[in-house]
């Protein structure tokens, strides 16, 4: 049946691996007097008896081993660690005022707090203000071209490139990433070519996903970005175990996973954070909160306070940023991996922004909301108007500037999706390979009569547009 | 404590944890309690790790991912211990679906499917996991009258032929032949009461036998050891 108890072997063998540490925890109980475990001075006691395990033990495992004292009136159960009380009282969950959002600059660009300011070298600010920059032209370009007929779907990034630079530049190159599918800032950041992106939203042969998904789902062993896929949430509990792999190997790598609001309620998500607190991983998890998904508004989407609120429930250390300033993002990004690969436990940043741009090409959003918000968002609060004016202040940027990099990148692109337009489709054979890793003989069979098709019918098919 | 280990009760979090392993190429294996309980985990499994070689374009893959889970009628599960749902996978290209027929084929395919470099899932016949049955006895003195008695029951209420060893000389006892069938992977019942020559069996074929003690003066009473 469902919900038996599972074999007790694993516990029996802590007793026996801790038992000389917990010995010694057991004379310091004696020694600070508490009756229900080790209580806050066992914490720091843990912590000195050396085993990063042990520190980071949770309340209850340490009460399974613990002596019941028939004189205490304090609660024996072991699902929680708390007090009685007597008075019956419900937990207001506090949506008027929710957890507040850390930012670092203000609408303008000027720094609040100076002592929050991560004064990072100039060379490293342009590359975040360049990045934001090429990955909004990238975006017109491709979006343009979808319309035109010359793809067949994209998505832009409008409004949420600051989420993507200032997480991905609080990282280390070799973290693995698990994306949704509007994160690519995060390749740009780590300079995934512009050549490769077009190709994949071409499905030309240059495509390193051969061809076989459709637009924007990019994918980098290189850059260690996992391959996106279109179901959602899907990513989650896989981030999770990626992060558990890690942390077995010692890797001191760090996981992140993305996902938006909306797909925060699928029961994927649900079952990534418990695994995550309770398997003890060093993943981050950054959620997108922005807005909207496709046309279902977040008043529509959830009751509680967003999705940071649900980190604490689970046992996980949560923020809330405002994703639209870079500064933010990339304080929480990197303070969060710091800590999850010292201390072998999940993170969650929630990320306020707002999606500028449609859904996807299939969307039109004037169908449920107004101009007046998103220009509101385009105009007054955008991560890419706020960065500029930051650099402009400190004088590292200015119109000039602006005027030769608008030009550049918007060339640099147009080269890579002229080029790209160009280019074959792969090779029809290409659909059967890598369905498993060796090839079958029914798969084989079936490429070879698709192989004898066009030979007898190829006049039929685009054949000159894919490779031979 | 960290290789093998409980995880929070969520099939859909177990086989995306699963995958999430085995794409850093670490070797994972996933266990679903019931095969009745795996519809949780299908959009994983057919969404996910199926399709993860093919949609990457090979850049990524969770081939070192295997899933097990108990599967079958065993006469009293009803509906919530009893399913075989192997054919809903059936449909699934990019994933194996294996099922044993027998303990003996249930180890080698068990090792294949973790071997493997696809995503496999192992259903195992909730049927095999009963006490093991006895297939080789050996006795003598009149216990073989008893065992070949055993031997027609096992016959006719469990369907399982047994070969009935008469060893007639308890010193020097033919081991040959009793090593002859024992190899042809027939576990074993010990029919004789001299524990010095059962513990030297023990060692040499230890994963075979079942124990089967007897005393001279008494009839059979049979032990069966289960089998891991």
């Amino acid at each position: 049946m469902k919900g038996q108890p599972r074999s007790r072997r694993g516990e029996g063998r802590i007793s026996e691996r801790w038992s000389v540490k917990m010995a010694m925890a057991a004379a310091a109980v004696k020694f600070w007097g508490s009756s229900r475990g080790l209580g806050r001075a066992g914490l720091p006691l843990l912590r000195l008896l050396g085993a990063r395990g042990l520190a980071r033990s949770h309340p209850h495992r340490w009460q399974r081993q613990q002596h019941f004292s028939s004189l205490d009136d304090k609660p024996q159960f072991p699902g929680a660690s708390a007090e009685f009380i007597d008075k019956l009282e419900f937990i207001q969950p506090n949506v008027i005022s929710g957890i507040p959002i850390y930012r670092v600059m203000d609408r303008q660009g000027q720094i609040i707090n100076p002592s929050e300011d991560p004064h990072l070298p100039q060379e490293k600010v342009l590359k975040f203000y360049k990045s934001m920059t090429l990955l909004n032209t990238m975006d017109r370009i491709l979006y343009e071209s979808q319309r035109q007929g010359r793809i067949s779907f994209y998505m832009t990034n409008y409004g949420e490139e600051g989420t993507h630079v200032g997480s991905a530049a609080a990282l280390d190159n070799t973290d693995l990433v698990f994306g949704q599918y509007r994160e690519a800032g995060v390749l740009i950041y780590r300079d995934y070519p512009l050549e490769l992106f077009m190709a994949q939203c071409y499905g030309n042969v240059s495509d390193l996903g051969k061809g076989r998904q459709m637009p924007v789902h990019y994918g980098c062993r290189e850059r260690h970005f996992v391959t996106i896929s279109s179901p959602l949430a899907t990513q989650i509990p896989q981030a999770v175990g990626a992060a558990y792999a890690a942390k077995r190997a010692n890797a001191n790598r760090v996981v992140i996973c993305y996902f938006g609001e909306g797909a925060a309620s699928e029961g994927d998500a649900h079952a990534g954070f418990n695994f995550a607190a309770t398997l003890e991983c060093p993943i981050i998890f950054f959620c997108r909160n922005n807005g909207y998904a496709i046309s279902t508004p977040t008043s529509e989407q959830y009751r509680g306070d967003g999705i940071a609120a649900r980190g604490p429930g689970y046992g996980i250390l949560s923020i809330r940023v405002d994703g639209n300033d870079v500064f933010a993002v990339y304080n929480a990004t990197k303070e969060a991996r710091r800590r999850a690969v010292a201390e072998n436990q999940p993170f969650l940043i929630e990320a306020m922004t707002y999606r500028i741009g449609h859904h996807s090409t299939s969307d039109d959003s004037s169908a449920y909301r107004s101009v007046d918000e998103v220009n509101y968002w385009d105009k007054q609060d955008h991560p890419i108007s706020r960065l500029r004016h930051y650099l402009q202040s400190r004088g590292w940027w200015d119109d000039e500037q602006e005027k030769a990099w608008r030009k550049q990148s918007r060339k640099k692109v147009m080269e890579a999706f002229e080029q790209a337009e160009r280019k074959l489709k792969p090779n029809p054979n290409l659909i059967f390979s890598d369905v498993y890793q060796e090839m079958p003989a029914q798969l084989r069979k079936q490429q070879e009569s698709l192989a004898r098709h066009l030979q007898t019918y190829g006049e039929h098919y685009p054949l000159d547009h894919f490779e031979k | 404590k960290d290789r093998v280990f409980n995880t929070p009760l969520c099939e859909q979090g177990i086989v995306g944890f699963g995958i999430g392993i085995a794409v850093t190429g670490a070797t994972a294996i996933a266990e679903i309690q019931f095969a009745d309980y795996i519809f949780p985990a299908f959009d994983q499994i057919v969404n996910e790790a199926a399709k993860y070689r093919y949609r990457s374009g090979d850049l990524f893959n969770c081939g070192s991912l295997t899933i097990r889970s108990p599967w079958g009628c065993v006469g009293h599960g009803a509906l919530y211990h009893s399913q075989s749902p192997e054919a809903f996978f059936a449909h699934c290209p990019g994933i194996k679906v294996v099922v044993p027929r027998s303990p003996f084929q249930a180890k080698g395919l068990l090792l294949s499917c973790i071997e493997d470099k696809n995503p496999c899932i192992f259903f195992e016949p909730k049927i095999l996991y009963r006490a093991a049955v006895i297939l080789c006895l050996f006795s003598s003195f009149f216990q073989v009258h008893v065992i070949r008695e055993v031997a027609t029951m096992a016959q006719e209420k469990l369907g399982v032929s047994c070969e009935v060893i008469d060893l007639r000389t308890i010193i020097p006892w033919d081991v040959d032949t009793v090593c002859k069938t024992v190899t042809c992977q027939a576990p074993l019942s010990m029919g004789f009461s001299r524990r010095e020559y059962w513990k030297c069996f023990l060692q040499a074929f230890s994963s075979h036998v079942r124990h089967c003690f007897l005393s001279n003066s008494q009839c059979s009473k049979l032990w069966l050891n289960r089998g891991r």
